[in-house]
């Protein structure tokens, strides 16, 4: 049996007391256990930045990459041995900035990957800028007189590209945090939980005090149908004085990248026999060049 | 003097099917039990502009084209305008009869061959196209080359399509050869067929550098379409599956490279193939591989830049900058196959190299090695040879008995530590991209960072004593020593053959195949030569100047090409520098 201890390390987070990036880490330990995932059967990939030291943090395998890279490292990860689970674990900056276009081509691709966003709308671990999903207006020390730019929108944009598990967590609801986190860990194919992680530090207007009393659970909604694709697209756009959490939208997720693959027909890549080749596939070669 | 040496050149507009015409004709040239050398040249478009391929045959192996043409094939007046004083004296124009020969095109020393190649190809196939084949159906009448090859070429070529196709086609090459009948007698170059000859392979640089790495085990390819890089792709795509091998398409070079690493830590043999713009974005990739040594092979087949530069075309200009890419230093392989059997080579020895030091392999291949068409021995890729060593790897079997906790970047003397790949519940470790120590854990500290940063640098100990050594051809002693890398070898190897044809003794080359780490006995090599000149595909010289560093060694004189199109014997010997010509600069 899986328990806590599995994961323990040692090590302390680097993170500012109050970071809810604890609350992440909790909930994915959680989600583990509670689902019997063993240290062993999972990668958990994530790019840089404060969150993405997460796999440091915990006894698992890990792949602590390249800002803005995590996305298809996960995806060369899962296609080369689709029988480990792969978890990909990053910031806003690093997923929805400097990797927005392999967000936006992952969605759409449905790898067998659980991606976790940590999106604390800031970038913390260089002090303060604000980040691709900054609210417009947003006075920081590269946006002296108000960001620019109206904030991506990941869960309306995965909705687009065809994801079809789409959700949104926040640790201050940690036990829903846990279950949605273990409900895309169990769904067969590409799932996003994007994280509202509350920065103590460096984003005070979007913390605790902020979300509490703002989020509603969509699970709690007297007729919300996490079926219907246009209702989540809408719903993932609301933002304000309430903001929703749970899952926006789930369907059937059709084969995944690494199922379509005929090469992966017999089992993970790393476990076929590396052979040099057999003499008639050296003639079936050979034949195409006489 | 090589016998039966006749070049034919075949030259339209982009999309009158001229790459596919020359391949199969060069294959049937091979049946035929000749050598053939061919190659593409062929503007950045789809349509329009101006294209050629170049096919040399000869009754011995070939490592070059040369300048003289004995035929020529226009499908449009635009290649006799460019190309009709090329033509040797005695040689043939073969052009559509529907176009009109200006008199400023005319020449008195080359033979004419007005063929109605549009209307013969409607009447008889019903396409335009299709003229094309008949026009090979001339070109086999005009040498005398038995027809049954060509046709049996038509068969392979277009058997799915059903036998009406098939028959369409040979009813076109007949058609063809009747055309070239009247002309035959006044046209004094044959290209008969060898018989007997071996069943030999004709192919390019693409599929043999493919066909190694198939066989070296590499099993994983990600990338994006960049000419002439995309050719492995296209080969992995097409070809890879029925031998279990993912090659994936994806949406830039950067996902390529990290989706090949993310593969390469799970242990998959990755290959991520590309041109140096595409290259370009893939170096910060390149140091996380360093950096988590973690085994990668990038190929790189050179094109002329910056930018966008000349998409379709040839240059030995990305050494330095492979050499170097990525911020700080780390070791990695730099190779550079000449030839055919070279890139099939390389092919499979970069990922054991690769895995059996954890380091980026980067293998410098260029548009004119890709796209080059040659005949070889039958047994030239040598396959017996192929090994698969995947270094210090565990096998579970190693990782069951495990009684320490694993450490994946362990200290050792030879700086490699044995790899674990994730999976195994006594061996759970994090690929970083930060400074790490051993278990590893993110660890900044200075002891440590030497601890690694000298670890990492120490494999180059053993990497030195693996890089593939330069090789000579040509006569030991020679007065001058020609020296280059890539695929340069192969036109040089003709103008050396040249030089001592006219006087024995007169040169010989040095090819470096293995450039980094700096092969160790090249230094003894070089220091034989009486003269040396650089030979390179760049403005600067950049083998040159690693070999300065490297060895304090400076060159005599250099020749170099950067205009986009390959080296050819004549070019080489035109531009021979005072040093070895005798001659005032």
């Amino acid at each position: 049996m899986v328990t806590r201890d599995d994961y323990k390390i040692s090590e302390k987070p680097t993170w500012c007391p109050g970071c809810g990036n604890y609350g992440i880490l909790s909930a994915l330990t959680r989600a583990f256990v509670e689902h019997g995932i063993a240290p062993h059967e999972v990668i958990v990939v994530t790019g840089i930045g404060c969150g993405s030291k997460l796999p440091q943090y915990m006894r698992v395998n890990g792949m602590h990459t390249l800002h803005g890279r995590p996305a298809p490292i996960a995806q060369g990860a899962k296609l080369a041995n689709h029988q480990m689970r792969v978890v990909l674990v990053h910031g806003d900056g690093d997923g929805y900035g400097e990797g927005l276009g392999h967000f936006a081509h992952e969605t759409r691709r449905n790898p067998g990957v659980t991606e976790l966003v940590q999106n604390n709308k800031i970038y913390g671990l260089t002090k303060g800028q604000f980040s691709p999903t900054s609210e417009k207006g947003k006075r920081t020390s590269t946006s002296p007189s108000g960001s620019a730019e109206n904030a991506v929108q990941p869960l309306a944009l995965a909705i687009t590209q065809g994801a079809t598990f789409v959700a949104r967590g926040y640790p201050g609801e940690l036990n829903h945090l846990v279950w949605l986190i273990g409900e895309a860990l169990e769904y067969p194919g590409y799932a996003l939980v994007d994280i509202l992680q509350p920065c103590v530090t460096f984003n005070k207007e979007r913390a605790y005090d902020y979300y509490n009393g703002r989020v509603y659970k969509l699970e709690d909604e007297a007729g919300y149908d996490p079926a219907n694709r246009t209702a989540a697209w809408e719903r993932a756009q609301e933002w304000g004085d309430r903001i929703p959490i749970g899952i926006f939208y789930r369907a059937e997720p059709g084969l995944t990248y690494e199922a379509q693959e005929p090469a992966l027909k017999a089992g993970p890549l790393v476990a076929q026999p590396l052979a040099p080749l057999a003499q008639e596939q050296i003639a079936t070669l050979l034949a195409d060049l006489t | 003097m090589i016998e039966r040496d006749v070049t034919i050149r075949i030259g339209g507009e982009a999309g009158m099917g001229l790459e596919s015409s020359g391949a199969g004709f060069a294959k049937a040239l091979t049946r035929g039990g000749l050598y053939i050398f061919g190659v593409p040249d062929f503007y950045s478009r789809i349509r329009g502009g101006h294209n050629f391929f170049t096919l040399r045959a000869a009754s011995q192996p070939l490592y070059s084209i040369t300048d003289p043409v004995h035929l020529l094939v226009a499908l449009d007046m635009e290649t006799v305008r460019r190309h009709g004083d090329e033509v040797v004296a005695g040689g043939a124009v073969i052009y559509d009869a529907k176009e009109t020969l200006p008199d400023e095109l005319k020449r008195s020393d080359v033979l004419f061959v007005p063929v109605p190649l549009t209307e013969l190809a409607k009447e008889i196939g019903g396409r335009d196209i299709m003229r094309n084949t008949l026009a090979l159906g001339v070109v086999a009448g005009l040498l005398d080359f038995d027809v049954s090859y060509v046709e049996s070429i038509v068969r392979d070529n277009f058997g799915k399509k059903g036998q009406a196709v098939v028959d369409g086609n040979l009813r076109l090459i007949a058609a063809g050869v009747e055309a070239a009948q009247p002309y035959r007698a006044d046209y004094p170059f044959r290209l008969h067929a060898v018989a007997g000859a071996p069943q030999r392979l004709v192919l390019n640089g693409t599929q043999a550098f493919a066909m190694g790495a198939l066989a070296g085990g590499c099993r994983f390819v990600s990338g994006y379409p960049m000419t002439p890089g995309s050719g492995v792709l296209v080969w992995f795509a097409q070809h890879g599956a029925k031998y279990g091998a993912v090659a994936k398409h994806v949406e830039d070079e950067i996902a390529g490279i990290n989706m090949a690493i993310g593969a390469a830590v799970m242990g998959a043999r990755a290959l991520v193939p590309t041109s140096g713009g595409g290259y370009a974005l893939m170096v910060e990739a390149t140091g996380f591989a360093a950096m988590s040594e973690t085994p990668l092979v990038i190929y790189n087949a050179q094109r002329p830049g910056p930018a966008t530069g000349l998409p379709t075309r040839t240059a030995q200009a990305d050494l330095l900058f492979m050499l170097h890419a990525a911020q700080d230093e780390f070791p990695r392989f730099v190779l550079a196959p000449g030839t055919l059997e070279e890139a099939f080579h390389v092919g499979w020895e970069a990922f054991n190299l690769a895995e059996r030091y954890q380091v980026p392999v980067m293998v410098l291949s260029d548009q004119f090695l890709a796209d080059t068409f040659r005949t070889i021995e039958p047994d030239a890729l040598d396959f017996d040879a192929v090994t698969i060593d995947r270094g210090a790897l565990l096998s579970r079997e190693a990782l069951d008995a495990l009684t320490e906790p694993y450490q994946r970047y362990k200290v050792t003397e030879s700086g490699v530590s044995p790899r674990a790949l994730p999976g195994h519940p006594k061996a759970i470790w994090v690929t970083e991209s930060n400074e790490h120590d051993e278990a590893p854990r993110i660890n900044e500290e200075a002891e440590n960072r030497n601890a690694q940063m000298e670890k990492r640098m120490r494999k180059r100990d053993g990497m030195v004593q693996e890089v593939p050594p330069p090789t000579w051809y040509g006569p030991e002693g020679a007065e001058v020593t020609f020296v280059c890398w890539g695929s340069t070898y192969g036109p040089l190897r003709e103008a050396v053959d040249c030089l001592n044809a006219e006087q024995s003794g007169r040169a010989n080359l040095l090819h470096f195949n293995g450039i980094e780490p700096f092969p160790p006995v090249a230094e003894a090599a070089l220091r034989k030569a009486k003269k040396l000149v650089a030979v390179e595909g760049n403005f600067t010289g950049q083998l040159e100047r690693i070999i300065r560093v490297e060895t304090g060694i400076v060159m005599d004189g250099a020749i170099h090409r950067y205009d986009g199109r390959p080296f050819r014997p004549e070019y080489i010997l035109a531009n021979l520098p005072p040093a070895v010509s005798g001659k005032e600069a």
